[in-house]
């Protein structure tokens, strides 16, 4: 374990876990050895369609849920070792907001912050002077005197981050905290989550199914299939080059690339690959026309803009021999960030 | 059989029974049924908590056998009918009031009619929390106890209110009936006057303050459930218009 500064890099720890219900139809596995190292200070993200074990995973690390196996460290301290009481002055360091906000609908907001601290028996006008305060930090301090019914969703999340942050925790856990949420009001949510992870160096662990959610937040994702982590890393590298079925199901909703691009008698196939360039500026495929005189058919495209680079997949077909495709491909690849190769797809 | 109702003497003998007896007997019924629903509620509630959060899979189980117990306690004393269970608990009746005769008396087994009730009627209030909130305490640090008392009992209040006023209702109607054992109230002067001697005029009246008295505990509780609920959105739209 890598110490740096008398802190642990690794705010968050998660060791071989697994987690076995047992249901009337036997044990389900929902998850199944686990392994995830999570930087202090990080975004980090936790994909998967429904079912994939998210919610129970991140259960596990405020310890909602008792790992069947394995080992949960945060900050350095083994959660699974702890007493009920240790293990509730724990979870004010790791505070979680949910898909449903989960607000007491018979409190004001006010008091809906100030409940983590009324827990804590901290004298009322202190509690109020920090729940203000905090309900300054998410923008809403004229709501303070207002119930939850009367607030919009994403005014309820505000409420819900600010009483999550009012135990200065460590760590903030989202619960499919957007989904709830129209695309606008779920953008303004992620910012203030950014802005939170920027100002007070909170770790933040996003669950999410939206790909949208990992992109525009997070630094490090994992991909979460059947109770397995199948694929993590840095969201660019996940994302530009998914390997495993899962992640690409995620990556290319609508199919893997080009499964279902069916190819004439003499058309070669080039996939290109945008891992990472700057290539939103320049017409590549308008060039390769003008400059070489090689036109080209996309048959298939999926391209994401990640904080400002290119990544994704466009399956070119060009009509020609072998050597027009070859000079199509050294012409593409003078382009740093670009890949390209010729491919076999099935012909009519 | 009525057909002597409504003649003059009638009417003034009622009267004279209404002016002389009305006045007392009303407000024996209220402070009767009050404080019969408010010893009711005091045993009833935490009962009632304690098979919402003891249960397997609750916040705080407790063993399985003290919980299987008190459901058995609960379910018999619900089962048998309130004009026996006036007879039964004499005994315990003359341990705490010193006799088991009058209204002070008829407290007792109004009481132990309730409670269950009571507890039964808290109990499906708690479950209807919404157990995201539950687990939102939990992942706050919150202990057993602040869960029940900062989240359960006061999400649950309105419901709380609105399922006391039909315990209130229901031991008023019960309360009536402890006319036979001596209570006091309305209940006896219908019993004593109208039933045993033939007064159906002052049996009439006496059931009509009763309903009335229904009316408005019932009112009374269901604008107190209503004013309290904060999830209805249209109140701050009431303010405003």
């Amino acid at each position: 374990m890598a110490v740096f500064s008398g802190r642990y890099f690794f705010m968050i720890e998660i060791q071989n876990l697994s987690k076995t219900f047992k249901t009337a139809d036997g044990d389900l596995e929902a998850l199944k050895h686990i392994d995830l190292s999570i930087a202090d200070g990080d975004i980090f993200g936790i994909i998967g369609m429904s079912g994939a074990g998210k919610s129970t995973l991140v259960r596990c690390i405020n310890m909602l849920e008792r790992p069947t196996e394995g080992t949960v460290c945060v900050d350095g301290v083994d959660l699974g070792q702890l007493s009920q009481k240790e293990l509730r002055a724990q979870r004010r360091d790791i505070t979680m907001i949910f898909q449903a906000f989960n607000l007491l609908m018979q409190r004001t907001c006010l008091k809906n912050v100030m409940f983590p601290l009324e827990l804590l028996g901290m004298n009322r006008t202190e509690a109020k002077k920090k729940a203000l305060e905090l309900l300054e930090i998410v923008g809403l301090q004229d709501k303070a005197k207002a119930y939850p019914a009367q607030l919009s969703g994403g005014q309820q999340q505000r409420v819900a981050i600010a009483r999550a942050l009012t135990t200065n925790p460590k760590v903030l856990l989202c619960d499919e905290a957007t989904s709830a949420l129209d695309p606008n009001t779920t953008n303004s949510i992620l910012e203030l989550i950014k802005d939170i992870n920027k100002r007070l160096g909170i770790t933040v662990v996003v669950i999410t199914h939206q790909m949208s959610v990992v992109e525009s937040i997070c630094k490090h994702v994992a991909i979460l299939d059947m109770g397995e982590v199948v694929e993590q890393g840095t969201v660019e590298e996940v994302f530009s080059h998914p390997k495993s079925t899962a992640a690409k199901n995620l990556v290319f909703p609508e199919g893997e690339e080009g499964s279902f691009v069916v190819g004439n008698e003499g058309e070669h196939f080039i996939r290109v690959v945008y891992n990472g360039a700057y290539a939103a500026g320049k017409p590549m495929i308008a060039r390769l026309a003008i400059e070489k005189g090689i036109e080209a058919n996309i048959s298939y495209a999926s391209t994401k803009g990640i904080s400002g680079k290119a990544f994704g997949t466009i399956l070119l077909s060009i009509s020609g021999d072998e050597n027009t495709v070859k000079e199509a491909i050294a012409y593409l690849t003078t382009e740093p960030g670009i890949e390209a190769e010729e491919v076999e797809v099935n012909v009519q | 059989m009525f057909s002597s109702i409504f003649t003059s003497e009638a009417f003034a003998e009622a009267w004279t029974i209404i002016k002389t007896q009305f006045p007392l007997a009303l407000w024996e019924t209220f402070y009767v049924t009050v404080l019969a629903t408010a010893f009711a509620i005091i045993i009833g509630l935490p009962l009632g908590v304690l098979l919402v959060v003891g249960e397997k899979g609750g916040i705080k189980p407790m063993p399985k056998a003290l919980m299987a117990v008190i459901n058995f306690i609960i379910n018999i004393l619900r089962s048998v009918p309130f004009l026996i269970l006036m007879i039964l608990v004499f005994p315990l009746t003359r341990v705490i009031i010193g006799t088991t005769v009058g209204t002070v008396a008829s407290i007792v087994p109004l009481v132990i009619a309730a409670f269950p009730f009571v507890a039964r009627l808290v109990e499906s209030c708690l479950r209807e929390v919404n157990p995201n909130l539950i687990e939102m305490a939990q992942s706050t640090g919150a202990t057993p106890f602040q869960i029940i008392c900062k989240v359960m009992i006061p999400e649950s209040v309105p419901s709380l209110i609105s399922n006391f006023t039909v315990a209130i209702t229901t031991i008023l109607g019960y309360s009536a009936m402890s006319g036979i054992i001596g209570g006091g109230g309305l209940g006896k002067i219908a019993i004593n006057y109208g039933y045993y001697r033939y007064k159906y005029l002052v049996m009439f009246l006496a059931v009509i303050l009763l309903i009335i008295l229904v009316q408005i505990f019932q009112s009374v509780g269901t604008k107190l459930a209503i004013k309290t609920d904060k999830r209805l959105k249209n109140q701050t739209v009431k303010k405003r218009s």
